[in-house]
Parts: C-alpha cells; sequence; structure tokens
C-alpha cells in the first residue's frame, strides 16, 4: 500500500511497490496530462538549488492538475534566519498535502519524514539518496531491455560519491542483476554497497578500465568525475581521459546495449555518442516526468 | 578472589565485570555513570586469568534495564552484568550487542543531519561480530576504529 508512505530511500517501497510505480508509470507516458489532483497542493521545498529536479517534478504536479508551493533556494526563506528544518517541517506540513524536499545534509529527509504528519518525496539528501532518479532509471532499463531480471550493468566514473549509483545498485539487487564497476582507484564503490550486493548472494566485480566491460553488457551507466573529488591534482589529471566513452569503443557490443547517464553531462559521453542508437540519456530525463506523476498519483491515494 | 579484596564488596545492585581494562572509562561515559549519585567503585588493569587483564565496575544500589546495560557490550563484548542483593548474586548475564543503538554514539559522516540538527543518533547494527553500524538518517557506516561515544 503506497497511500499515505514517504519516499526516502528506495528500500522504503518494496520491490511489487517499485514496479506498481512503474506500470503506473506507464500509463502515464500514453497520456501524461490527466487532472487527478485538483484539490491538491504540494510543497516543493529546495534548500539547495537543482533545477532539473524541481522542473522535472512541477511538471509532473502540473500535469495532475494539482497545485504548488515552495522554494528553490533558501536565500529569502526563514530557513536563512537560523530557522531549524524540524520547525520549517512542521510550518509546511499545515498548508500542503505532502511535502517534496531537496536538502543537502544527508539524511534530512528521513529526519523531515519523521517529524512530518504529510508524506515526504526526498529528492536528494546530501550524497545519500535520491529515490526518484533510482525509480526512473529502472523505468529507462526496463523499457530498453523489456525486463530488469538478469542483466548485466556496468556502472562508470565516480562510484564513490554518486548516489544515483548506489541508490540504483540496491533497487537492482532485487532483480538478481550482475554488477560491473568501473573506476578509478580513489572513486571506488563504497563499502555499504559492496555488503549490501554480498548480502544478498549476488556478485560484482571492478574495473578500473571500461574497454574490457563494454562487449559483456546490457546497460552502461556513466557517471560524472568532478575534478574536486581528488585529493591529489595529478591523479584527476592521470585519470580524466579514461572514463570518457566515445563511439569508436561502442563497436564490439551487445545489440540491447543502451547507455544511460543521470545528467548533467560535462564531458564524460563524448557528443559523436548522442545520435547512436545505444543513446538513451536524454530519453531517460523524460521518463522522470511520468515516474514522478506515478508516485504523486500513488501516495495521495488518486485512481486514474 | 584478589579482585574482590581491590574492588570491594557490595551489598546491593550491580557488577560489570569482564571489562577490557582499556575500556573502562567508556563503559562509565556510555551508561552516564558520572551523573549518578549512588556509590560507585571501580578498577582497571586488574589481573585476569583467562583475559590478562580486565576491569571492573561496581555500582550499589542500581540495576539496568537491558536495553540500557546492552549498550557496553559495544566495548565491551564479553562483560558479565552480576545483579547482587544481600550480598548474594542472584542473577549472571553476559550482555549481547542490541539491533538498534539510540543516542550513544556519534555519525562519523561530518555531512550528516544528526551533526547540525537536534536529531537524536540511532544507528542499525548490520553486522555484530564486526560491530558495524549504520546511521538510521545519512546510511552511512560508523565501524568499530570510528565509534566516538556522545
Ligand atoms: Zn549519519
Amino acid at each position: 500500500m503506497i497511500q499515505g508512505k514517504s519516499l526516502i530511500s528506495i528500500n522504503d517501497f518494496s520491490k511489487e511497490e517499485q514496479i506498481d510505480i512503474l506500470n503506473l508509470a506507464e500509463e502515464f507516458e500514453k497520456k501524461s496530462n490527466r487532472h487527478i489532483l485538483p484539490n491538491h497542493v504540494i510543497a516543493t521545498l529546495f534548500f539547495e538549488p537543482s533545477t532539473r529536479t524541481r522542473l522535472s517534478f512541477e511538471s509532473a504536479i502540473c500535469r495532475l492538475g494539482a497545485k504548488y508551493i515552495g522554494f528553490s533556494d533558501t536565500s529569502s526563506t526563514s530557513v536563512q534566519k537560523g530557522e531549524s528544518l524540524r520547525d520549517t517541517i512542521k510550518t509546511v506540513e499545515q498548508y500542503s498535502d505532502l511535502i517534496i524536499m531537496r536538502h543537502p545534509k544527508a539524511g534530512s529527509a528521513r529526519f523531515a519524514s519523521e517529524v512530518s504528519n504529510v508524506p515526504v518525496i526526498n529528492a536528494g539528501d546530501g550524497a545519500n539518496q535520491h529515490p526518484t532518479q533510482t525509480l526512473l532509471d529502472m523505468y529507462s532499463i526496463r523499457k530498453t531491455q523489456g525486463a530488469l531480471n538478469d542483466l548485466n550493468i556496468a556502472f562508470v566514473g565516480d562510484l564513490k560519491y554518486g548516489r544515483t549509483v548506489h541508490s540504483l545498485v540496491m533497487a537492482l539487487c532485487n532483480f538478481n542483476c550482475n554488477f560491473y564497476f568501473v573506476s578509478p582507484q580513489e572513486l571506488k564503490i563504497p563499502t555499504e554497497i559492496k555488503y549490501y550486493i554480498k548480502e544478498r548472494n549476488l556478485t560484482y566485480s571492478q574495473f578500473t578500465n571500461m574497454n574490457e566491460v563494454i562487449p559483456k553488457v546490457d546497460i552502461i551507466y556513466m557517471t560524472r568525475i568532478q575534478r574536486e573529488r581528488f585529493s591529489d591534482p595529478l591523479e584527476y589529471e592521470k585519470v580524466k581521459n579514461s572514463y570518457i566513452l566515445n563511439s569508436e569503443m561502442l563497436y564490439d557490443t551487445k545489440p540491447n546495449l543502451k547507455i544511460l547517464h543521470p545528467l548533467p553531462r560535462v564531458n564524460e559521453i563524448s557528443e559523436d555518442v548522442d545520435n547512436l542508437k545505444e543513446a538513451y540519456y536524454f530519453t531517460q530525463a523524460l521518463n522522470g516526468v511520468y515516474i514522478r506523476q506515478a508516485l504523486l498519483t500513488s501516495i495521495l491515494g488518486a485512481k486514474l | 578472589m584478589i579482585t574482590e579484596l581491590k574492588v570491594s564488596a557490595i551489598d546491593n545492585g550491580t557488577v560489570i565485570d569482564h571489562i577490557p581494562s582499556k575500556s573502562v572509562f567508556t563503559v562509565i561515559k556510555i551508561l552516564d555513570l558520572e551523573e549518578d549519585e549512588n556509590q560507585i567503585l571501580f578498577g582497571t588493569n586488574l589481573e585476569s586469568k583467562k583475559y590478562g587483564t580486565k576491569g571492573i565496575i561496581k555500582i550499589k544500589n542500581r540495576y539496568f534495564k537491558e536495553a540500557e546495560i546492552n549498550k557496553i557490550a559495544l566495548v565491551a563484548p564479553i562483560a558479565t552484568i552480576i545483579v547482587i542483593k544481600d550480598y548474594n548474586v542472584v542473577e549472571k548475564k553476559h550482555v549481547s550487542i542490541p539491533d538498534k543503538v539510540f543516542k550513544t554514539i556519534k555519525c562519523i559522516n561530518p555531512n550528516c543531519i544528526t551533526n547540525f540538527e537536534n536529531v537524536a543518533q540511532q544507528f542499525d547494527v548490520i553486522d555484530k561480530k564486526d560491530v558495524i553500524l549504520k546511521c538510521h538518517y545519512c546510511e552511512k557506516i560508523t565501524d568499530k576504529k570510528n565509534m566516538v561515544f556522545i
């Protein structure tokens, strides 16, 4: 039962509930404008700016006929005057039926959901979780592969700080997937995630070079490597070009291979890949609106 | 027994035995014994046949709830809790690491909400053998060597 639930970490929803959301999102992909929440007010609290995520949520809200209130950064709010997160949430819950929140501190969304009487959707809490991104990634994978089960999936780039990677790996553990982690030494997948995979008797392998992985996988999930993540700038210079995907690297691939990226991209996928049939990252972003429509509808208990 | 001579017996209360010597003061902190007004006797670096050295704490007229005392298992996994009434041992049990740990440890993640807002720290114990805790809020792991008691 999703109605009334908060979504903070992808695991807050069971595998069945996640699939329900994906199925409902398919209906919204067929027909997106459905004014089924005309009497609802939804709060969008962005304690740090994230234009993409906010617009995707606001588009989903509008297409459902609901209204939204909120802020896109904290500069003109009482947060700037030192108001606690608890007090902000206790105030906003009075004005709204659901709270969507993005916050720079990890764990803030979980805390908000414990304080709030209305459901909370986490739109990113620091480096921790971003479950709506995870659902849209799952949707994109299922759509391009036909199913989520038994896939070989490569994650490339910054696997240490990339929260989208962490949540997606956790979600895919429910579907018996096999993971290839490709990253520089300094940005390897964290212990928490390795534990999680091992606990479920699944397998992963780690690489520093993506070329040997490309022919084996169904999905390549690219992420951005940021210079500021490296303690030694020289290390960054050494590795920065080894994690750029270009069309020449895609000569020997599985026919069903698709390339995903949570966006924004900097240079980790060359533009010459954009027109290949393997490139899926722009469609992937659009799927986010359908996923968010499906979530709002389910949590607020509306019917199609 | 030598230990008994060094740390004299109590008539009523709780004895915590087999504490690793280096953890005695941490146990005092975890149980908030500094605030306790009962008579407290403790010894550390005492001889122990089994473990080389050990520490012991005796708290007069104080009895602990299981959830309260089990927290010390994080630093004293083999501690024995002995309940004394009229100089007699009425109960003897071992501590065991709880499934959840509340308000005891600081989260290692500097960006965790518990280090900024007035939020009670809460951890799930995901590995009892190696003592690995996962923050309920930021979901990061704090392990044995990074535990800071509050
Ligand atoms: Zn934490």
